[in-house]
């Protein structure tokens, strides 16, 4: 187990190690400069500018010097864009709003999709399946940027204990919440009824039925378990994507989250933000991997052995 | 040996004749009321963007003519939907947003498409060591922020576009409006596809990989047959199945990532529009007028719906086995 474990940590240092590398070179790729948006900014202005940045070095100095700073003095950098603002104050700053934002919404879209796709399974073929899937498909097909404004119009105008917009009482988190989670809920319902199916055609479902085993007893303790093996996969990624900030919804509600970093970083060649952004998305990508990995072999034995 | 040939059963039409595999797809397909219902709403809708919005456009509708005397207008015989913040025709602006909508998505799924058999054709068929690398190199571009990569990717390709477009207008006199309109859909078009084709080749690997396990490539490749043949000949046709239904489940998913980026203002750029667009305009004006949000909304769910219930029900006319999310 510990050896998975190290070796999936080495493997998720290796990618990020790549990624930032490729990001590095490629980010340089762009047209324009990250200062040529700047207002009123002379000729002189700039080159002071890149050598404050350390961008008048060759590349390869540069990218040598990004990662001495970052493994030896855990230091990002300072954001171009966001003048006298480091990198890791920004992600600090922000990352805990959209956590708590991901997070509320993951665990509704967990207790709507996970249900949904049983009662699906459980009635293949009939109305309710037929049912659970289309609002699962309607989950999917009505997009956050169209829930949002009509969540907040048929909501939060007429009930004055939720705000429109901002990020200022704790129900604000309600329906930046609710908008974030249908398209998770209709995944998960989806992922769930087909594990669901599955495993109730399985002979092991078979024999407890014939052993008079009762249907609630089936499902808890002998189907539910390894029928969830598809929702946890697509959870491990979907995690990593949720609580780094969805943008859109962000930008909706007006939240100071994380989301609007990753545009924001990019739109404004501001090259250690989006550095530093890859790189933590990253080694949270490879955690939720890791996390999900872990319950998959908890929750199916087959699994252990390889 | 010479008795086993003389009992083969002799004249071939005695056999019951097989139905093919498309023809067994095509009668479960038909049963699936949804996916006949979403196909045929793929249709109406592709031929209402294609069509019919040329032909009333030349009747004299036309999306982008202002007329700001006339704002919000309810529907009347000169503007069949009413008018959006600017006295524009709202039913052509969704129209020929849906154009673009579509157009980038189609052009963006044969890119994946493309890319995706290629790639994972190779990387299944060659299998070892390369194989895997080559699918080390997708997980990893697949861990990447998909804004940072989509953005990266379009920022790069319109620099060399613009380029391109500015070569065809100085030095071959093409009209710069069309060209300039149609090179705006290019970087973004790219940019989906450069993202999208991950999940694309991931899929084409393994379904690559398994038939090269089995006799048939096996017998092909003791007669002598180059690689390409094997993997264009035989490889190719037998996954055919998989690449169509992922290819109709990618174009709603194109169509959902063009949206959002045209809603962020990163995607289509004016004079184009799309529904994404559209979409985001309209959400300004929603306590004035809710037209000008439901009526692109609406037709932009419903093509994802009619796309989503046509690929989920190909599967499972394709492969009854796989039906299973």
């Amino acid at each position: 187990m510990l050896r998975i474990i190290l070796s999936r940590l080495l493997q998720t240092l290796v990618v990020v190690f790549l990624l930032v590398t490729f990001t590095f070179f490629a980010i340089r790729m762009m047209p324009g400069n990250p200062f040529a948006d700047v207002k009123a900014l002379t000729e002189e202005n700039k080159a002071a500018m890149e050598r404050l940045y350390g961008l008048d070095k060759p590349l390869h100095i540069q990218y040598a010097n990004y990662w001495k700073n970052v493994l030896l003095e855990g230091d990002f950098g300072d954001s171009f864009s966001m003048k006298g603002r480091k990198v890791s104050t920004l992600i600090a700053e922000s990352f805990p709003i959209s956590l708590k934002l991901g997070l509320l919404s993951l665990l509704l879209a967990m207790s709507l999709g996970i249900p949904l796709g049983i009662i699906a399974a459980l009635f293949h073929n009939k109305w309710q399946d037929y049912t659970a899937m289309i609002i699962a498909m309607a989950g999917i097909c009505i997009v956050t940027f169209v829930l949002g404004p009509i969540f907040q119009l048929s909501f939060a105008k007429p009930l004055s204990w939720l705000n429109v917009a901002g990020w200022s009482r704790p129900s604000d988190v309600i329906l930046p919440a609710i908008t974030l989670c249908f398209g998770v809920a209709a995944y998960l319902a989806r992922l769930t009824r087909g594990g669901m199916l599955d495993i109730l055609s399985q002979d092991y479902i078979r024999s407890a039925k014939a052993k008079g085993v009762s249907q609630l007893n089936i499902i808890t303790k002998h189907a539910l378990r390894p029928a969830l093996v598809p929702a946890v996969t697509f959870l491990g990624p979907a995690f990593a994507a949720i609580i780094t900030g969805s943008f859109v919804v962000e930008s909706i509600f007006l939240i100071p989250g994380m989301g609007q970093y990753f545009v924001l970083g990019i739109q404004n060649q501001d090259y250690t933000l989006v550095l530093g952004l890859v790189l933590f998305y990253g080694i949270l990508m490879g955690i939720a991997n890791l996390m999900s990995d872990l319950a998959l072999i908890f929750m199916d034995p087959k699994l252990r052995n390889s | 040996m010479s008795t086993s040939i003389k009992a083969r059963p002799t004249g071939l039409k005695d056999v019951e004749k097989g139905s093919s595999l498309w023809a067994d797809a095509y009668v479960r397909l038909k049963k699936n009321k949804l996916a006949m219902l979403g196909g045929v709403i793929v249709i109406s809708i592709l031929v209402t963007c294609f069509v019919i919005a040329p032909i009333l456009s030349w009747m004299g509708f036309d999306g982008n003519e202002q007329d700001l005397a006339n704002k919000f207008a309810g529907p009347s015989t000169k503007n069949l939907l009413g008018t959006d913040q600017l006295g524009r025709d709202l039913l052509m602006r969704v129209l020929q947003g849906g154009q673009i909508s579509l157009l980038v998505a189609i052009m963006a799924t044969m890119l994946t498409v493309t890319i995706g058999v290629i790639y994972g054709g190779i990387a299944g068929y060659v299998g070892g060591r390369i194989g895997n690398a080559m699918m080390r190199i997708v997980d990893g571009l697949l861990a990447m922020p998909f804004l940072i990569i989509v953005i990266l990717f379009r920022e790069v390709i319109s620099g060399q576009v613009d380029e391109i477009a500015r070569f065809l207008i100085d030095d071959w006199g093409w009209n710069d409006n069309d060209v300039l309109r149609f090179a705006n859909l290019i970087p973004l078009t790219f940019a989906i596809a450069g993202f999208g084709w991950l999940s694309m080749g991931r899929i084409v690997r393994s379904s690559a990989a398994s038939l090269a396990q089995q006799e048939f490539v096996e017998a092909a490749r003791s007669l002598g047959l180059s690689h390409r043949r094997i993997l264009f000949r035989h490889i190719l046709p037998n996954m055919l199945g998989p690449i169509i239904i992922y290819a109709t489940l990618t174009i709603p998913s194109f169509i959902l990532y063009e949206a959002t980026l045209s809603y962020i203002g990163l995607g289509i750029e004016p004079p184009n529009s799309s529904w994404g667009k559209l979409i985001q305009e309209g959400a300004n004006y929603l306590e004035t007028n809710i037209t000008v949000l439901a009526v692109p909304a609406v037709l932009f769910s419903l093509t994802l719906f009619a796309f989503n219930f046509l690929g989920d029900g190909l599967r499972d006319a394709l492969d009854p086995k796989a039906s299973k999310d």
